[in-house]
């Protein structure tokens, strides 16, 4: 079949499967925009700004596992981008970036909208493309979709210049892709998989340690499956959470900078630590020379790089997270292996002591509304089964510790980069991904205004998202460590001259609603839920003065940590 | 430590910034790096001299061998291999009797005199870093114009070999 490279890239990503793409359009991508409007397989989704596109595809793929797909234009549009490219890249997020480029015969000219979007975003993609000739167009596309989606994931961008998009190339969708260059490991080692469950099935504080790599290869039911062998605790990362239900016993809560005090005590104290998909951020592990000081350590990772690159590890297992655990628990299986209650409990009787500090209570007195109290009564009105996504500082903390993610994908956050504008164009992004889903917004008056513009997009494409807009007045997590580390000297994180939230909601068409007392909340949440098919932004005005605890300093140890 | 990684890569454009800006995002240090076609002219070989920490090291060949576009890779100071450089180097021959001298030693060193003029030579020398090294000092008095070096090429001895 004869096609124009613009016809060539609509027809190949209908044929892969894609179902929506997220973009804008522009000079260098008027051919492919052409190519759209002339076909119904594709749907795309029409953004309001170009960092928006790769946020709302990023979280798509978050919360469905497929990759994201993001088309922009030159230049402008291909700088705008970057941002969620660089997210999705340190979250490991599987996604396609398109951008448009200018003519071949004016690369390196310094022509109109010409930016070196290749060499721009290469420190912070997977891989990407240039593609100069017409008769590459689909290999690479194919190659660009592998790449983003298997091994450990990322983005890839794919750069075509806009005189490729109109030249004419025979088109088949290639079924198949080999590269020599790139075959990336998916069984473990058997070898060290029985090193590993000896080391297991020999401990006395055992502990687990999961992180994102989990949520990336559907590996939460193996996952609990073994944890509930081992009868060991469970720490999630903050990319981790939902990895493993955080209503089961042997869940500890999220560790690291404000992870609980049981869940960073146990850290310390385990005698072997089993990490599965998570790479030791230094988030995650306060002051190196201090961590799990007393543990062997078995890494589980797909990413050969990851392991020992912070932490020295006693046995290393490369692989997908998935097949190993289920290696793991096979070897269990036939080994008989049951652990010694006796030996169990005396670790868990510490755990419990440790628990019962109760580093997550607050104070609830008073009028003003607490932040924790608000995500808790969001679990509890969502029934704890919404999609969580969120921006970025101390309500994503909130967030993280207090909604109790028992499903993974639910809980979408910008974990590694820390972007804030993160929060409502990933909302978008799941919304249109389960349309029937409840789909929630947890933010601050900060980092909402960063994206705010896509409440236009949501009206576009009625998405019903709710938007919990925690407003405490502050850049709060700024704030929090110039009271903590900068002696109360508040440099640029008060927040003066905020707009009025619940107008701007009705001004862009949606539902605004005001929060002031601690007794309206629930009842706001109920009403913002109740209306399905409208976008609802609450304004709740949380305590000024609430800070995320528990909390280890930078530099100390993770059984150092300050508590309320 | 110095180490020597050699590096069989898709010869595709963009190749080589990928491993040079991997190099300066993560802050290691590349002492030399040539790269060139293999007989196989869809495949570049690169040689990297880099020095770091058994971690760093690994770290490097991890990194290097996650890149998409790296076939494979090996590190040639782990076992025993030959590393050579080539140096051109041009002097002033003006000085009495400096012409001789250039061409004694220019023989002491194995080296061959490539271009002449009434007043230049242009020495080509082949061998290991010290070997260069000892040579620009043997020059002693005799400016020196002008030197160039390729940087590091090295193979394994024996059947070890680098090959796809």
């Amino acid at each position: 079949m004869k096609l124009t490279g613009a016809e060539i890239l609509t027809h190949f990503l209908a044929d892969e499967g894609v179902e929506h793409i997220f973009g804008y359009p522009g000079g260098a991508v008027l051919h492919i925009y052409d190519a759209l409007h002339n076909q119904d397989r594709l749907k795309h989704i029409l953004v309001r700004h170009e960092q928006a596109a790769t946020h709302a595809a990023d979280a798509y793929a978050r919360s469905t596992g497929k990759p994201g797909v993001v088309l922009v234009t030159s230049g402008p549009g291909a700088t705008n981008a970057v941002t969620g490219v660089a997210t999705a890249y340190m979250d490991s997020i599987p996604m396609v970036v398109i951008t448009g480029q200018v003519p071949t015969n004016l690369i390196g000219n310094d022509a109109f909208q010409e930016v070196d979007s290749v060499g721009i975003t290469r420190p912070c993609v997977k891989h990407n493309f240039l593609v100069k000739d017409v008769n590459d167009l689909a290999m690479v596309l194919k190659k660009a979709f592998y790449i983003a989606t298997t091994g450990r994931p990322g983005p890839v961008v794919v750069d075509i210049p806009k005189d490729v998009t109109a030249a004419v190339a025979n088109y088949k969708h290639p079924k198949q892709i080999e590269m020599r260059s790139y075959n990336p490991v998916v069984k473990g080692h058997p070898g060290q998989i029985k090193r590993a469950v000896k080391m297991m099935e020999s401990a006395k504080r055992p502990m687990i340690y999961s992180g994102g790599g989990v949520i990336l290869d559907d590996a939460s039911k193996a996952l609990t499956e073994l944890a509930h062998l081992l009868g060991c605790p469970v720490t999630n990362t903050t990319m981790g959470l939902g990895g493993f239900p955080a209503s089961d016993r042997q869940f500890v809560g999220m560790l690291g900078m404000h992870g609980t005090y049981e869940a960073n005590m146990a850290i310390s104290n385990c005698d072997v630590m089993i990490a599965i998909g998570a790479r030791f951020d230094d988030r995650v592990t306060g002051n190196i020379e201090k961590f799990a000081p007393k543990a062997k350590i078995i890494h589980v990772d797909i990413d050969p790089a990851s392991i020992s690159k912070n932490v020295k590890v006693d046995v290393p297992i490369v692989g997908s997270v998935n097949n190993v655990l289920k290696a793991m628990i096979k070897q269990l299986k036939a080994d008989d292996f049951k652990p010694d209650p006796e030996v169990l409990e005396k670790w868990w009787s510490q755990i419990e002591k440790w628990r019962a500090k109760q580093c997550l209570k607050y104070k609830t007195e008073g009028e003003s509304i607490k932040p924790q109290y608000a995500v808790e009564t969001l679990h509890k009105v969502t029934g704890g089964d919404a999609f969580i996504t969120s921006d970025v500082g101390q309500h994503q903390m909130w967030a993280a510790q207090y909604y109790g993610f028992d499903k993974p994908r639910r809980w979408i956050n910008s974990g590694g980069l820390g972007t804030m504008g993160f929060g409502l164009p990933a909302a978008m992004g799941v919304q249109i991904a389960h349309p029937k889903a409840e789909v929630a917004c947890i933010t601050g008056e900060g980092s909402i205004q960063m994206n705010i513009q896509e409440l236009s997009t949501c009206l576009q494409y009625d998405l019903p998202i709710k938007i919990v807009c925690l407003n405490n007045g502050y850049l709060g997590m700024v704030r929090q460590w110039q009271e903590f580390f900068y002696d109360n000297r508040y440099a640029h994180s008060y927040m003066e001259s905020l707009p009025d939230f619940v107008k701007l909601a009705e001004s862009y068409g949606h539902v605004g609603i005001q929060v002031e007392r601690m007794a309206d909340v629930e009842g706001a949440m109920q009403e913002a839920f109740k209306l399905k098919d409208r976008l609802v932004f609450l304004n709740i005005l949380t305590d000024p003065t609430e800070n995320v605890y528990p909390m280890v300093p930078a530099g100390a140890g993770l059984d150092e940590m300050i508590l309320i | 430590m110095r180490h020597i990684i050699s590096i069989l890569m898709e010869n595709e454009a963009g190749a080589l910034s990928r491993v040079a800006g991997l190099f300066s995002a993560r802050g290691y240090n590349i002492e030399s790096l040539t790269v060139a076609p293999t007989e196989d002219v869809t495949l570049s070989r690169m040689t990297l001299v880099t020095r770091g920490s058994e971690e760093i090291i690994e770290q490097i060949t991890k990194q290097l061998n996650k890149l998409i576009d790296v076939v494979k890779l090996m590190d040639l100071v782990e076992g025993p291999h030959v590393e050579r450089e080539l140096m051109l180097i041009k002097v002033k021959t003006s000085g009495a009797g400096a012409r001789e001298e250039i061409m004694r030693l220019a023989e002491i060193f194995r080296g061959n005199v490539i271009d002449v003029t009434p007043t230049t030579y242009t020495i080509e020398l082949t061998g290991n870093a010290e070997k260069l090294d000892a040579f620009i000092v043997a020059l002693d008095k005799i400016p020196i114009m002008e030197t160039v070096r390729s940087g590091v090429s090295a193979i394994s001895r024996g059947a070890k070999a680098l090959h796809i």
